[in-house]
């Protein structure tokens, strides 16, 4: 690459880029005018607003009670899949398979389900949701436990073995224990995934539960409200929270490059 | 919890361990995943070979007329110019993400996981919210044009809204991420060194670039294209929303064959379709890595 200052131009142009948008959101939803687009002074009432609003409470809550439950599920498979891959097998297809709900196009992932769920006539809801999340909650916590464990120590699960202790008391006293902080950040991953998700829920969530991306796809569809600028700016603080709360707590930039 | 193990392990229960490990491990994992995933899509891609029934439904009659019916020119201009925007967004991406890429890894440590993490986190915030706020920014009174008149370069608003240019736009923004990770992470491994001697043996940077530099990082620039085209293909939301439902591309038709039109099969073919295409970059990607990344494998 030719040396100089002109290639910081990109660099800063990405990164303009990437968060102008993220910028006027926020600002708006502070906006005491109705419209979304010119700033008025300050005020919070959009997001007094918005805490009136029972679609996007009710959304809310849907979008909760889906995003824990494929944590907890993510969590349990995503860990036990990691380290049944990189200590009981040696296998490459095991290894595509893993990596296969982060490749496919989320629409083919969502359309299968709908297809699945109809074939074996299961009732759509919330639990179909879960389900649905778990199939990529668990690729994501599998990824992130698998760098953790290529950086660990392996000397000491030797020596557990060496002792006699069978495969169950070595994971549960010495793997488990150094994959904490790992298994950690890839449940928060699972968690922003989840409550982020719109379209595999879109094709598997029942039309009178519908979670809080679906809420908002209608909401957008329908107009711009600045409302929709006071629910963006909450959902952006959690999801940047949490990011860099994974971050501090494994190297997250590792495992996604 | 420690089974009987604790003690002297008899030969047989050592034979047996490793199966037994294997199934509680990998068992449930990959039961889940066969279940909700492998058969799910294979299901789907049975009906790519049935017909739809006159009141939606499959008929179970093999046919092989939904694989036909992928060149009638109504869906074959659809895919053919949604495979025209995803390539435009992805050849963007590259120009764009490449420099970007190439400046993070060469930064300090601490500021290098800084700008990899400012590049992921809009990546991990709601998609519909990341494509809902450049509709505040087109929009006739909204930022760009705001500024544009206040500049003077314009004398009223431009509708920018709802043409393809748009959708690009809103394209790049949701996968450029998607493109900076993977060449990161291949300009990264570079060793320096090699530039190093590209350098003294008297080449000028724009050469070591061109003969050194581009060639080894050919496999992450292959996986930033397929991770950012793929997505491209089957995306939906960002058509109707930005470009108001007049240019639909090849996610908007899919999933209006299976929620609109109700033909099931057909649109299992045009699923079928894009997973093909997927399949076929990435046998390329493969194939591109082993014929340029040589070297590298064979030093790791």
């Amino acid at each position: 690459m030719p040396r100089g200052r002109l290639i910081y131009v990109p660099f800063w142009a990405t990164y303009v880029f990437l968060y102008t948008p993220i910028i006027v959101l926020v600002v708006m939803s502070f906006n005491a005018g109705k419209s979304p687009y010119v700033y008025e002074g300050f005020s919070l009432k959009w997001y007094a607003e918005l805490a009136g609003d029972d679609t996007v409470r009710n959304g809310l809550v849907n979008t909760l009670i889906v995003a824990a439950g494929a944590t907890v599920l993510s969590t349990v498979l995503g860990t036990l899949l990691a380290v049944g891959m990189a200590r009981h097998s040696r296998s490459r297809l095991l290894d595509a398979l893993g990596l296969l709900p982060a490749v496919l196009p989320d629409l083919v992932v969502g359309l299968g389900l709908l297809v699945f769920y109809a074939t074996i006539k299961m009732t759509l809801g919330l639990h179909s949701v879960i389900l649905a999340h778990t199939v990529f909650g668990m690729a994501f916590v599998a990824a992130v436990v698998r760098t953790r464990l290529t950086h660990a120590d392996t000397s000491l699960e030797e020596a557990s073995r060496d002792l006699g202790a069978s495969p169950l008391a070595t994971f549960t006293r010495i793997t488990l224990p150094t994959l904490a902080p790992g298994i950690a950040a890839g449940a928060l991953l699972a968690f922003t995934l989840s409550l982020d998700e719109f379209v595999i829920a879109f094709f598997t969530a029942a039309p009178t539960e519908p979670t809080l991306p679906i809420v908002i796809y209608s909401m957008v569809r329908f107009g711009v409200t600045p409302e929709i600028n006071a629910l963006a700016t909450i959902l952006l603080a959690v999801s940047f929270t949490v990011i860099i709360v994974a971050q501090r707590m494994t190297r997250l930039t590792e495992t996604l490059t | 919890m420690a089974g009987p193990s604790t003690g002297r392990p008899s030969r047989r229960s050592r034979a047996l361990r490793p199966l037994a490990a294997r199934l509680v491990f990998l068992g449930p994992g990959l039961g889940f995943l066969i279940v909700f995933l492998l058969v799910p899509l294979a299901l789907m891609m049975s009906y790519t070979i049935f017909r739809r029934g006159r009141f939606g439904g499959v008929v179970y009659e093999a046919t092989a007329e939904n694989f036909g019916r992928l060149f009638d020119p109504l869906y074959f201009d659809i895919v053919l110019s949604s495979v025209r925007t995803a390539a435009v967004t992805t050849l963007i991406a590259l120009l764009v993400g490449y420099p970007t890429a190439y400046v993070i890894a060469r930064l300090p440590r601490r500021w290098k996981t800084i700008a990899l993490i400012a590049v992921v986190l809009p990546f991990w915030t709601n998609f519909l919210i990341r494509v809902y706020a450049w509709v505040i920014l087109l929009s006739g009174p909204g930022l760009v044009n705001e500024t544009l008149t206040g500049v003077g370069l314009i004398d009223k608003p431009i509708q920018f809204l709802y043409n393809e240019g748009t959708i690009v736009t809103g394209l790049l923004y949701s996968y450029l991420p998607l493109m900076i990770l993977p060449l990161y992470a291949a300009i990264e491994r570079l060793d320096p060194q090699l530039r190093e001697a590209s350098a003294n043996l008297g080449a000028r940077p724009a050469r070591t670039f061109a003969s050194v530099t581009l060639p080894l990082t050919v496999p992450g620039v292959l996986t930033g294209c397929v991770f950012v085209f793929v997505p491209c293909l089957g995306n939906f939301v960002i058509p109707e929303i930005l470009g108001g439902g007049r240019s639909i591309m090849a996610g908007n038709l899919i999933r209006d064959q299976f929620l609109k039109a109700r033909d099931w099969p057909f649109g299992s073919t045009l699923a079928l379709a894009v997973i093909a295409v997927l399949i076929v970059l990435l046998f390329l990607q493969a194939w591109a890595s082993r014929a340029y990344g040589g070297t590298e494998g064979r030093r790791a």
